[in-house]
């Protein structure tokens, strides 16, 4: 045991190498693992008599990539993908702010966890709640009918709805840990040398919050993409990506299922790296 | 600092915000207590009946016991693999540790149905059966990085010079570590593994393309959506789902109000 800790003491480097070798080694064993097998796969097929998986390259799935139905529910994932991360960075805002530069500690306290208790309360429940929301005699209707108004309803509209909903604490909370680390000299600066509100929040705040937002934006844009569970309860019959990957996996056509589940992941390591650019992983 | 108006357009804002974030939450668990157990609102009287009932229903029962136990097994696997990450990471600094934290990031910054696909392609590739254990290493590769990032924002408060003070004063790296590395990192791992365990209970989008048959509390609540019968005892489930993520949170919270990392990640 002292000879050990002996050789530890003297070498640095070999405590470092032991400390990462398990955590690293598993995670990259099962996670890099995993997707170079999902890779793999989306070059082979499916017999159509036996069903069995033909472990023989081929660029057919693809070739399937290219069709019209595919490339419009993957513009179509990547627009509600959008729509709701703009949503919840533009909701985030005020909110945000108002915990990190007016609400005092105390209340900044009870904020975050006010925050953070839906963000943890139990997802599917969420998306189950928003049903019963949005439903024909639901409470939505039940509210918006003495006025003569009807809620969306379930579809692509009620769907944006409930994901701007489901991800907006992702986006809060990395803008308001983004707004908080803003030096106060730095505002005041501003407004010595004659910034007013509105210049001093675009031109200092603004620039400095952006890889928070970008970070927040991670989440909301990654969790839309691969999300097939809200889609299929609040807008059942619309396709997305999730929904058709989770339709083909397994029985239908593994690998084709595991070729379109590339597109994703291509377009969120696309994503990551841009994010990584703008140093939004400081402000994860 | 905005003027009088500002703040009070913050605030409104602010409060309106947090209305639209609890009022869903709160529906559910009103409808667990509501008498005509449909999801007609208003809801019509007050009952503890499907609470009873939810309690007693075995599948519901043995749904959240498997919830338990693969949190739980996650959990352990995330505290160790976290937390010896975290420390060479905030301690050493070397060549690539940028990328070990890109890696570590990943699997939660990946679409879930990526995940979901990459391991079921993985575990179909090499015959590995799906099921409980299947779920448990699909869960532990995302709860890792809540350990993780505990762990590190703690060891960045605490300064280095006490394990340093500890080695001047002859302490071998093991009792440095048992005696000053360890107390420091305690409650920093135990909030990420209440973090992890959370995100493990409710995990549904990857688990479902690993699960085969088993059934967890979110998987048995999803296939319950479709059974009418079933409704009420949802609400009931739900209610439940909620307490057991939020109560671990909620300590996590208080655990970690010096380094304030407190978000999903």
């Amino acid at each position: 045991m002292r000879r050990i800790a002996a050789a530890f003491d003297r070498h640095p480097r070999l405590r470092l190498v032991l400390l990462l070798a398990l955590p690293i080694g598993a995670l990259a064993l099962v996670y890099f693992g995993s997707l170079f097998f999902l890779f793999i796969n989306a070059f082979w097929s499916r017999d159509p008599f036996t069903g069995l998986v033909v472990r023989e390259f081929t660029l057919e799935n693809f070739q399937k990539l290219a069709s019209p139905l595919f490339i419009t529910v993957t513009l179509r994932t990547l627009g509600m993908a959008a729509a709701v991360t703009l949503t919840c960075a533009i909701v985030a805002f005020p909110i945000a702010y108002y915990m990190a530069r007016v609400a005092s500690p105390r209340w900044r306290g009870i904020l975050v966890v006010a925050v953070l208790t839906p963000l943890w309360a139990s997802y599917l429940i969420k998306v189950y709640s928003w049903r019963l929301v949005l439903a024909e005699g639901g409470v939505l209707n039940w509210f918006l009918s003495p006025l003569g108004l009807k809620g969306p309803g379930y579809g692509d509209l009620g769907l944006w709805l409930v994901f701007s909903y489901l991800w907006l604490p992702y986006m809060i909370l990395p803008i308001f840990a983004g707004l908080e680390r803003i030096p106060s000299s730095l505002l005041e600066a501003s407004a010595d040398l004659g910034g007013r509100g509105w210049r001093t929040f675009r031109h200092v705040v603004l620039p400095l919050v952006f890889p928070a937002v970008v970070a927040g934006s991670i989440f909301t844009f990654s969790l839309t993409l691969g999300d097939y569970i809200s889609p299929g309860l609040i807008a059942p019959g619309q396709q997305f990506l999730g929904n058709l990957i989770l339709a083909n996996n397994g029985k239908p056509d593994l690998p084709l299922a595991a070729a379109q589940a590339l597109v994703p992941l291509a377009i969120m390591i696309i994503y990551l790296l841009v994010a990584r650019r703008v140093g939004a992983f400081e402000s994860l | 600092m905005p003027g009088r108006l500002g703040r009070l357009a913050l605030v409104v804002a602010t409060g309106a915000v947090l209305l639209f974030m609890w009022l869903p939450i709160s529906l559910v668990v009103a409808y667990a207590f509501n008498a005509s157990g449909t999801q007609s609102w208003p809801p019509s009287g007050f009952t503890l009946q499907w609470l009873i009932d939810g309690l007693q229903n075995p599948g519901l029962r043995d749904a959240f016991m498997t919830s338990v136990g693969a949190a739980l097994a996650a959990t352990s696997v995330a505290m160790v693999l976290g937390s010896l990450a975290a420390l060479a990471i905030a301690r050493y600094s070397f060549f690539g540790r940028e990328s070990i934290t890109f890696l570590l990031i990943l699997p939660i910054a990946l679409p879930g149905v990526v995940t979901g696909m990459a391991l079921s392609t993985t575990y179909a590739t090499i015959d590995f059966g799906l099921g409980f254990w299947a779920i448990v290493i699909g869960h532990a590769t995302f709860c890792v990085v809540l350990v993780y990032n505990n762990v590190v924002a703690r060891m960045r408060r605490v300064s280095g010079s006490l394990e340093e003070a500890s080695a001047d004063l002859g302490a071998h790296s093991f009792q440095t570590f048992r005696y000053v590395t360890f107390p420091q990192m305690r409650t920093a791992i135990l909030a990420g593994a209440l973090l992890a365990f959370a995100l493990s209970f409710d995990e549904v989008i990857v688990t479902n393309f690993v699960a085969g048959g088993v059934k967890t509390l979110p998987l048995w609540i999803l296939t319950s959506f479709r059974l009418a019968n079933q409704v009420a005892l949802v609400n009931v489930a739900g209610m439940i789902a909620i307490l057991l993520s939020v109560i671990p949170v909620y300590i996590a919270v208080r655990l970690t109000s010096d380094t304030g990392a407190v978000g999903r990640i």
